[in-house]
């Protein structure tokens, strides 16, 4: 399948990007400013961030996450090249589809991880939902590290998307 | 053992190096 629209291609790649850097700008928030921030915060102003600013970071940062994959998958295909980057290549396309392939599979797996792993665990964490107070710091230690997984994740992601479209080779 | 993701520099330092396998990946497949 292919649309070729010059219009639909620019408004739907536009939207993919927003939702990235919504996406990705969050997940660095959090990882570059927040978490190291939380020990220096005084005990009587973290419930700020546990109770307002955290769960308003998420609600943008799952949100973010799935509408970058959905305008993704949909620009892919508009391409015509959605099946040869998902098998990263093998198919055809070369050295650019395998490197936009790799980022996409990071950039899915990095969702999945928000939709499925992190949120459900901030959820317990935050006290979002009802759940036995000693799952709590095993919640935040698993949302922390799978954050962390997408932080090493985004790097090679980013490059990768980039890089199909100004190939160093 | 700490866990390696639980320093952001070693994060950072990982996404590089795995950045650097991946452009020599599809070089590969693109070959």
């Amino acid at each position: 399948m292919m649309i070729d629209d010059p219009f639909l291609l620019h408004l739907v790649r536009w939207l993919h990007v927003v939702s990235g850097v919504m996406w990705i700008g969050l997940l660095w928030y959090l990882n570059f400013v927040q978490v190291p921030t939380m020990p220096k915060i005084p005990d009587e102003l973290k419930p700020a961030i546990g109770k307002h600013i955290a769960p308003a970071v998420l609600f943008w940062f799952r949100w973010g996450a799935a509408s970058t994959v959905l305008f993704g998958l949909i620009l892919a295909w508009m391409n015509g090249y959605l099946g040869d980057a998902l098998a990263i290549g093998l198919n055809g396309g070369g050295a650019t589809t395998a490197m936009l392939g790799i980022a996409m599979w990071f950039g899915l797996i990095m969702a999945f991880n928000v939709w499925f792993v992190i949120w459900p665990n901030q959820k317990i964490a935050l006290g979002i939902v009802d759940a036995p107070a000693e799952k709590k710091p095993g919640s935040a230690r698993t949302a922390m590290l799978f954050s962390r997984t997408n932080t090493l994740l985004s790097i090679p992601m980013l490059y990768g998307m980039v890089a199909a479209q100004n190939p160093p080779f | 053992m700490k866990n390696p993701l639980e320093s952001l520099p070693t994060t950072v330092v990982m996404g590089v190096v795995l950045t650097v396998i991946m452009v020599l990946v599809a070089q590969g497949i693109g070959s």
